[in-house]
Formats: structure tokens, C-alpha cells, sequence
């Protein structure tokens, strides 16, 4: 029947789930409501603010503009799956370190989008780094610390220090 | 002048007590304590609070900007599976709230007319938030649509519709102020302009939209989790709408993704409704607004037209200002008593004004209400009066670095106060310092003599100064506490009423504590507001938090350190005020080689003397009325305790084709926030939290309207600066150490919001020549004023 829920199948943070879940289920919805892991934030619910992305199959989506059930059979990473235990990956250490965050509602999303711009590329040029955090809305910091981590994190990642 | 005396008295105890170069901690870059958690993911904000048995409510909105309400009928959206309970305004059997006790003109959910689209009639609490927004759409209301007022103006006119049956004229609040003689000193003047200027509706800007979880326990204790700056504020209204003793509101502060002013220090539907829901379901309630909500619903910052009038002398020192101000309140009186009152209060800053009249009148329409915004009530005629003064630097010849020199408050001498023309006074400006410095780090004398136009681009710089209120002085409950809890094993539990927003005052409050008890960062703990624990503190508004908490802080820790140095005192057989206690030692001051480390003081603090528990407790008590308050009435006294000073200067580039104007790199701020506690918070704070939101309302920002209806709401159509269209500029701090902050610290980069919208404004004039005197200078706006110069230039 329309609206039934279905089953979905999904690996998240490495981790294998079995769930069902309303056709309308937004992935946001799935991990935030039925997987707990709230890190990803509700933002605007349109793809306009960018505070939900995640990295599914090493792309960065919104997960709020993507069903649940579009997500089956794939694999999503979100903030709770970036350090290693309590070994931060090198792009939250470069955003405490160089003082990135302020308020943090973007920072989960923000620091996924870097991620997946990191991994594509590793050595991105400021334009580059710019386009991936212009899709995510800022209200305080501003832009100038949040870029700045992301090419100490690159460099980090690269080998150097 | 004995009120003075006591402030300063006061103010010198609070003030520095270490000489700045001993600071550990204080002035040098500390990491944010609260950074771990949220760039984890761990940090819970309201809408990621989950508890067992939890519902999701929705709020049932009208589809009339002006309606009577004839009747509503629940029953079908009751009879919907899932559905726990359906609540109307009837519920709060006549409740009313406002801003003060004069102005509660506004009811949790409307009962008999909505006065603005979407307001709240009616709530569903549901097993998910799919059928409570089904049920919603099941409540059948019946209105009498009225006709309805959208412009002040057409609001002010005799026989308009009225927002509210009892304000005749549609009034919400005026103001009449007169210092000095405006009239002879216009007759005195070499040149006297006057011009208009308008300022757009703004959103607030935060990227999380309001939300609340609720719920009751032992049938008469509420609990309450919500996006909110200032927890004290629902702490009160609350208890008042649920008829409940204080001591059972117990207001639980999640993190909060950002406020900037208004909604979140204030109430909104959900709110009420949350609460309401979850007394009658007898379980918790969650209701999350969306950003759709946020944008229609949610307060703004008053769309303002501002007519200023003004006269120089020859050679540009100010004579006189008087200036006309008509503001939109929307529907309900919120805060606009204090927006009104801010836009006229510091007219005699940041230059020197002998005369000074002015006229301000807010307007009720059926628009969303309006409120507070980070540059509150400032930012409007600041705008005005510093693009003016371009203006008027222009017809004089004069350059506009220099003119803003000349009329520049200069900074006092130490122990000397400069009192403006309505006696707000200063203790310290360095806006002359804060102009000098901009000016040199952009090489202005080199870029003036510059070529403006590179082929269909052209390039101007433009200036800005500005000054704001630190530490604001309201009447009602205005002080507030701090306790430092020492432990046994010597860490600290650190517990003020203030909220940190993400502007970082966890953080500077536990730098402060940190550094007046000679220990680390890292051994502190600081409590976010939880009304049933932490002293009760007005909230984060009026860039009061870092001057009055820190005070607090600051009190409370030296209370502890007090206790802590009794016992030391005793143990080396020497006064309390010869031990100093640094780096986690305690020493005797003279003898250095006696010492013990910090965890054996206090572990001999609590065991070995009579069994000490050791809490300090500290005031801050700067703001309350024993110490002057402003004269709402005659515009007359201090709204703040002590002033921040901003100078910018800022180089755009202007399509000459398309009219698209741009930010560039090049920019300069100079700020005076009398000493930085941590200097790259204050950077983010300045760039991210007042820069490009400044950015904003001069390019892009403005909600469009027609009859009541945003046209634009969506953070797309809503143009908001992003990576691209935000700057990255240069930040100068200007060192003042006021005696009235803690560690000499003012305000920092409120004031800065207010610099950005004139100095861009100046930028396209230096760039092209137009003017563009209403808010924001979107492209159509620049291209048809390019084209109007041309046509004139042909003629």
C-alpha cells in the first residue's frame, strides 16, 4: 500500500542497518530520528542552508533533499563517523585549532563537505575550497576561519605539518 | 554628579586586578571550551533532544494577515489516529504577554483576530510530526477577513484599518527628544542637508530555526529544553502563563546555533504551544520550527525611514542633527520600545554633536512583528548619518577620513568621562585611533589617488565609523551571579546565568575565572543555564554578557580564591594578601620558595581544616538602576556601561553594465572593544558575526512583501553572504582598557554590524558617483541609478 513503510538497508558510519521506513522518509529524518545520530542538523528542509550533508559513497549530499529509501543498499558517513575513536580526523582538529567554529549548527556538515572535497582532492586550490563551503550558510564565523582549517587539514593530510 | 562617582567607584573594584602583562590566560589566543563537542557532532541542540514517550506538535497558522476569528472547530483533526491532544489560544484562558507590563498586547495563540499572515490559532500534538501536521490541516477556522495596513505610512493616516482597536493611529511607541538648539545652530551652519535613507526587513540570519521540547512532571514542575539566547525570559513568562511558583520553571539550555536578537530571546507560538500540549498530553512535547517558519513568522530587524538633517561648518565640524525616523513595527509592540529608543539614544556617538532633535515613530501594520537585531536600533541611523556625511564631505571638499577625524570623540584622559550631548558617557573611545589605523592599513592616500574605472569595472573605497552600547542598562532584574564550585580534587564547577549563542562567552567566562584563580583552562567546567541550578541573569542581548557575567565571574572566582587563601595563609604563617596563586601553585609572594601546588591547597582546604566547602560567589551590579538608568521618556542617561568604537573601510567593485556591486579582500576594520580577552574570537566575531551579516543587509539582504506575504522565504530568494560574496578582511584591535569592563574589555564587534552598510554604500559612491540611499544595493538599484547619472551627464 502507498505510504507503507519499506525495508531499507544501509551502511552508516561502517555500520550495517535493517530498517523500514515511510516512502517520504528523508535520509536526514532516517539517521536523525531512527538511527539517533543527531550530529546531522535539521536545518532548512530544502537544500537551501547545507547543515545536513553527509557523504554518501564518497559524495557530499544534503540529506535533506534525498528519500531514505534512494539511499538503499549505500554507504553514508556522517560526523559521528569522522574520528577514529577519540582520535580526531585532522579536518575537526584543524577547525578547533584554528578557531572554525563559533556557534557549530554548520560545523557537522561543513566539516563532511571538506571531507569529501579532501578526498577527491587533496590538494585543492582556495577557489575550489571556496565553491565547496559556499553551499553551506554561515552566520558567524564567517567563512575566512572555516576555509583557512580546511587548507591546514589538507596540508595535514598530505604529509606535511 | 554623585550617581557618577558611585559608578566609577564601583567600576574600579570590578576592573583590572592584575597588571596585563602578568596575565596567563587573558589576551592571548585560548581555544574555545565548547569546540570538541561540536565539531564531534555531540553537542545537542533543541531539535536534536529526544526523550521516551515524545510527541511532535504543530502549530495550526492563519492563511489571513487581518482576520476576526468567528469560530474553530478541532474535532476532526481529534478524531485522527495519532493525534493526543488539540489545543486553541482558549486554552490560555485570557493570557496576555509583552515586552514590559505596559505592552502585553499579545496572546500565546490568537483568540479572537490575527493581526499578521501565519500567526498561530490553534496546536496538535501527535505520535509524529506527519499526523500532527495532517491534524493541522484537519482544524477548520472561520475568519471575517479585514482589511489590512502593510506601510507605516498608510498606517499613520487618519481613518486606516487598526492593528489593534485600542492604539489609535496605529501608534506603537514615539519619541520626541530636543537637546540643544537644532534651529540656531542650522541658522549658524555654512551647510545644512538633509536627505532621506531607508532601511530594509531583515531576517535574523541564524541557520537554526526555534526549537522546543516540554514536558511536566509531578503535574505542577515544567521542564523546558529551547532554542533560546536569553533562558530567563520564557523562565518568567512562563511561570506567569502556567500560574506557576518560579522554583518549578526549570529552564534546561541546549547548545544554541546562533541568535543575533529577537525570536530566540524572545517567545513564539511553538513555544507556548509545546508547553500547553505537554500539560495536557502529560508528556513531553516537541515542537521544531522550519526555516519556511522562521522566515515568514519569526521576528525581524524594523524596516526604518530615517530623514536626517544636518549642519557643518565650513570647514565640516558637525552643528546639529535632527532626524525623523518612521519604523514598521508589524503586528504586536515585542521590542520595538527599545528598537525605537536605540535608533535615537546614540546619535552623539562617534563624533562630537552640540545640538541634537529627533522624532521617531513606530507604526503597528499586519506584518510579522519586529524586534531587536544584532546592531540594534543603531544600525538604521548610524546608516544614515555616516553616508551623509559623505555627502556633505563631498560638497565641502573635504576628504572623508579627515572629516570623520575632525568631528571623532577623542579618547579621555584616564580618570576623565566625556559626556555626550543626552550625558551618555565614555571612559574611553578610540575611534580617532580606530579611523587613523584603517586608514593606514588600506594605504588610502596612495588608493585615493587611484583610477576608479578598469574597463566595465569600477573600483571605490568607502569609510565608516561607528560606536555601540556595551553592557545595556534596562530597567527590570538587571544584575546578575556567578558561583565557582571548588572541588575536592581541585577542579572547578563554573556557574553564571549567561547562555553562550556560539558568540564564545563559555569560553571568555572560564578564561576569566581561570586567570583570577591562577589555574588552567582546562580545570574548569562551565554549566550551561539550567534555571533550577545557575543564578538568574537576564540573557544574551545588548552585548551586556561578556561585561556583566564576566564582572560576576570575575567576583565569584576572587571569592573563592579568598577562601582558598585563608587556608594557605595559615599554612605558611603569612597574611592571605601576601600568597599570589599562579600556574597552580600558591606562593608566598616574598618568598617564592615557599609553596604548595594548587590540588594540595585545596584538597587542606576541604580535609584538614575545619572541612571546608568552598563555593564563591560573585555580583555584577553595574547595570542595575543604583547606578543611572536612561530616560526612556527624555532620551537622557546611559543605555550602556561603557562604548565600543569600529572604523572600516571597505573597496568594492561595481559592474558598470549589470549594476552588480561586489566586496572585495580589501578591507580594513579597526575595532575597540577596550581589550581583547581572546583575540581570534573576536576576529570570527567580528568578520562572521557583524562584517558579513553588514555585508548582507548592504547587498543582498531584504525581505520583499506584498499585503503581509514574504515573497521570499527561502534562504535562496532571501540572499544570505556566502563563502563567495563574504570578504576576507583584515581585523585591527584597538586597545583602550576600559575601567568599566572586565579586564578592560568593552563590547566586541556588536558595533562593527553597524560600520559595514555605510562604508559599502560610500565604496559604490567613490566607485561610480550615485548614491543609493535605500537599502540593500541590489543590482536594479545600482543600474538604474548608473543609468539616471549617464542620462544626466549627456544633458
Amino acid at each position: 500500500m502507498k505510504g507503507e513503510p519499506r525495508d531499507l538497508k544501509l551502511m552508516v558510519n561502517g555500520k550495517f542497518y535493517e530498517l523500514k521506513v515511510k516512502p517520504k522518509a528523508l535520509l536526514s529524518d532516517v539517521l536523525r530520528n531512527n538511527l539517533k545520530l543527531t550530529g546531522t542538523k535539521r536545518g532548512c528542509l530544502e537544500s537551501t542552508c547545507g547543515v545536513c550533508t553527509v557523504i554518501l559513497d564518497g559524495k557530499a549530499v544534503r540529506s535533506c533533499s534525498i528519500l531514505a529509501l534512494q539511499a538503499n543498499g549505500h554507504a553514508v558517513t556522517t560526523v559521528e563517523g569522522l574520528a577514529d575513536g577519540d582520535k580526531l580526523h585532522p579536518i575537526q582538529e584543524a577547525f578547533i585549532n584554528h578557531g572554525a567554529i563559533e556557534c557549530g549548527f554548520c560545523i557537522p556538515g561543513r566539516v563532511m563537505m571538506a571531507k569529501a572535497l579532501l578526498d577527491e582532492n587533496p590538494n585543492p586550490t582556495r577557489e575550489e575550497v571556496k565553491l565547496a563551503m559556499h553551499g553551506i550558510l554561515c552566520a558567524d564565523v564567517g567563512y575566512v576561519k572555516q576555509i583557512e582549517a580546511v587548507e591546514i587539514a589538507a596540508e595535514k593530510m598530505r604529509g606535511g605539518e | 554628579m554623585a550617581g557618577k562617582k558611585q559608578t566609577k567607584a564601583k567600576a574600579d573594584k570590578a576592573a583590572v586586578i592584575l597588571k596585563k602583562e602578568e596575565y596567563s590566560i587573558i589576551g592571548k589566543p585560548f581555544p574555545r571550551v565548547d569546540a570538541r563537542a561540536k565539531v564531534t557532532g555531540e553537542a545537542k541542540y533543541a531539535a536534536d533532544i529526544e526523550m521516551p514517550d515524545m510527541l511532535w506538535g504543530k502549530v495550526k497558522r492563519s492563511p489571513h494577515a487581518h482576520a476576526r476569528i468567528l469560530r474553530i472547530d478541532t474535532s476532526k483533526a481529534e478524531k485522527l489516529p495519532g493525534v493526543m491532544a488539540v489545543i486553541t489560544g482558549k486554552d490560555f484562558g485570557g493570557f496576555r504577554w509583552g515586552w514590559s507590563r505596559e505592552t502585553r498586547d499579545e496572546e500565546p495563540l490568537a483568540t479572537k483576530k490575527v493581526r499578521y499572515l501565519y500567526e498561530g490559532v490553534a496546536a496538535v500534538a501527535a505520535i509524529d510530526e506527519d499526523i500532527a501536521e495532517e491534524a493541522c490541516e484537519l482544524i477548520e477556522v472561520e475568519y471575517e477577513p479585514l482589511p489590512g495596513v502593510f506601510d507605516p505610512f498608510e498606517g499613520m493616516k487618519e481613518g486606516a484599518p487598526l492593528v489593534h482597536e485600542d492604539r489609535p493611529g496605529n501608534i506603537c511607541v514615539e519619541y520626541h527628544w530636543n537637546f540643544g538648539d537644532v534651529e540656531k545652530a542650522f541658522a549658524e551652519s555654512y551647510l545644512v542637508r538633509e536627505d532621506n535613507f531607508q532601511t530594509p526587513r531583515m531576517a535574523k540570519g541564524y541557520i537554526e530555526p526555534p526549537a522546543i521540547v516540554a514536558y511536566w512532571s509531578g503535574g505542577n514542575h515544567l521542564t523546558v529544553q529551547a532554542a533560546k539566547g536569553s533562558p530567563y525570559f520564557p523562565y518568567r513568562i512562563l511561570a506567569n502563563c502556567f500560574n506557576l511558583p518560579l522554583s518549578n520553571v526549570r529552564i534546561v539550555q541546549p547548545f544554541i546555533g546562533c541568535d543575533f536578537g529577537g525570536t530566540k530571546n524572545d517567545m513564539v507560538n511553538g513555544d507556548f504551544s509545546a508547553v500547553m500540549l505537554a500539560k495536557k498530553t502529560g508528556k513531553p512535547v516537541k515542537i521544531v520550527y522550519t526555516q519556511f517558519d522562521e522566515l515568514t513568522v519569526c521576528l525581524r530587524r524594523h524596516p526604518m525611514w530615517v530623514t536626517i538633517k544636518t549642519g557643518v561648518t565650513k570647514d565640516g565640524r558637525l552643528k546639529a542633527i535632527q532626524t525623523k525616523v518612521i519604523s514598521d513595527g508589524g503586528a504586536y509592540t515585542r521590542m520595538s520600545p527599545l528598537s525605537n529608543y536605540l535608533t535615537g539614544i546614540c546619535m552623539g556617538m562617534p563624533y562630537e554633536l552640540p545640538n541634537f532633535k529627533t522624532d521617531i515613530f513606530c507604526v503597528f501594520t499586519n506584518n510579522p512583528s519586529s524586534a531587536a537585531m544584532r546592531g540594534h536600533g543603531i544600525y538604521h541611523t548610524r546608516f544614515a548619518g555616516d553616508v551623509q556625511l559623505d555627502m556633505i564631505a563631498e560638497e565641502l571638499g573635504i576628504d572623508p577620513v579627515e572629516i570623520r577625524l575632525k568631528n571623532a570623540i577623542k579618547n579621555p584622559e584616564p580618570g576623565k568621562i566625556y559626556e555626550t550631548i543626552n550625558k551618555l558617557t565614555l571612559a574611553t573611545c578610540g575611534m580617532e585611533e580606530c579611523l587613523e589605523k584603517t586608514a593606514e592599513a588600506i594605504d588610502w592616500k596612495e588608493y585615493k589617488k587611484g583610477k576608479r574605472v578598469k574597463g566595465d569595472k569600477a573600483y571605490g573605497m568607502g569609510f565608516a565609523a561607528g560606536g555601540y552600547l556595551s553592557g545595556t542598562k534596562l530597567s527590570g532584574h538587571n544584575a546578575c551571579a556567578a558561583m565557582v564550585r571548588i572541588c575536592e580534587d581541585g577542579s572547578i564547577n563554573l556557574m553564571t546565568g549567561a547562555t553562550d549563542v556560539g558568540q564564545g562567552s563559555d569560553s571568555v567566562m572560564v578564561a576569566m575565572a581561570a586567570e583570577v584563580l591562577g589555574i588552567g583552562l582546562g580545570d574548569i567546567d562551565i554549566k550551561r543555564v539550567d534555571t533550577d541550578h545557575t543564578p538568574v541573569d537576564p540573557g544574551t542581548y545588548g552585548s551586556r554578557v561578556t561585561v556583566y557575567a564576566g564582572e560576576a565571574t570575575i567576583n565569584a572566582a576572587k571569592d573563592a580564591k579568598r577562601q582558598l587563601l585563608e587556608v594557605a595563609a595559615k599554612e605558611f604563617g603569612v597574611k592571605p594578601d601576601e600568597i599570589e596563586i599562579k600556574d597552580k601553585k600558591a606562593f608566598v609572594r616574598a618568598n617564592p620558595q615557599m609553596n604548595m601546588p594548587w590540588e594540595r591547597l585545596v584538597r587542606m582546604a576541604c580535609y584538614t581544616t575545619p572541612g571546608m566547602v568552598i563555593i564563591g560567589k560573585g555580583q555584577s551590579s553595574q547595570g542595575i538602576s543604583t547606578y543611572g538608568l536612561a530616560d526612556f521618556n527624555k532620551g537622557i542617561g546611559n543605555i550602556g556601561t561603557n562604548y565600543s568604537f569600529t572604523a572600516q573601510a571597505q573597496e568594492v567593485e561595481v559592474d558598470l553594465e549589470t549594476g552588480v556591486v561586489k566586496c572585495t579582500d580589501n578591507s580594513v576594520i579597526a575595532h575597540d572593544c577596550g581589550f581583547p580577552l581572546n583575540p581570534p574570537a573576536v576576529d570570527t566575531q567580528v568578520v562572521g558575526g557583524a562584517y558579513h551579516p553588514g555585508v548582507g543587509a548592504a547587498l543582498y539582504c531584504e525581505f520583499n512583501m506584498d499585503k503581509g506575504l514574504t515573497l521570499n522565504p527561502n534562504l535562496v530568494d532571501y540572499k544570505l553572504p556566502r563563502a563567495y560574496e563574504a570578504p576576507m578582511t583584515k581585523v585591527i584591535h584597538v586597545i583602550t582598557n576600559d575601567p568599566f569592563g572586565p579586564f578592560g574589555a568593552k563590547e566586541a564587534s556588536e558595533g562593527s554590524t553597524c560600520t559595514a552598510p555605510p562604508a559599502v554604500i560610500n565604496a559604490i559612491h567613490d566607485a561610480t558617483g550615485v548614491w543609493i540611499k535605500d537599502l540593500p544595493a541590489k543590482p536594479e538599484k545600482v543600474f538604474w541609478a548608473l543609468k539616471e547619472k549617464r542620462e544626466k551627464e549627456k544633458k
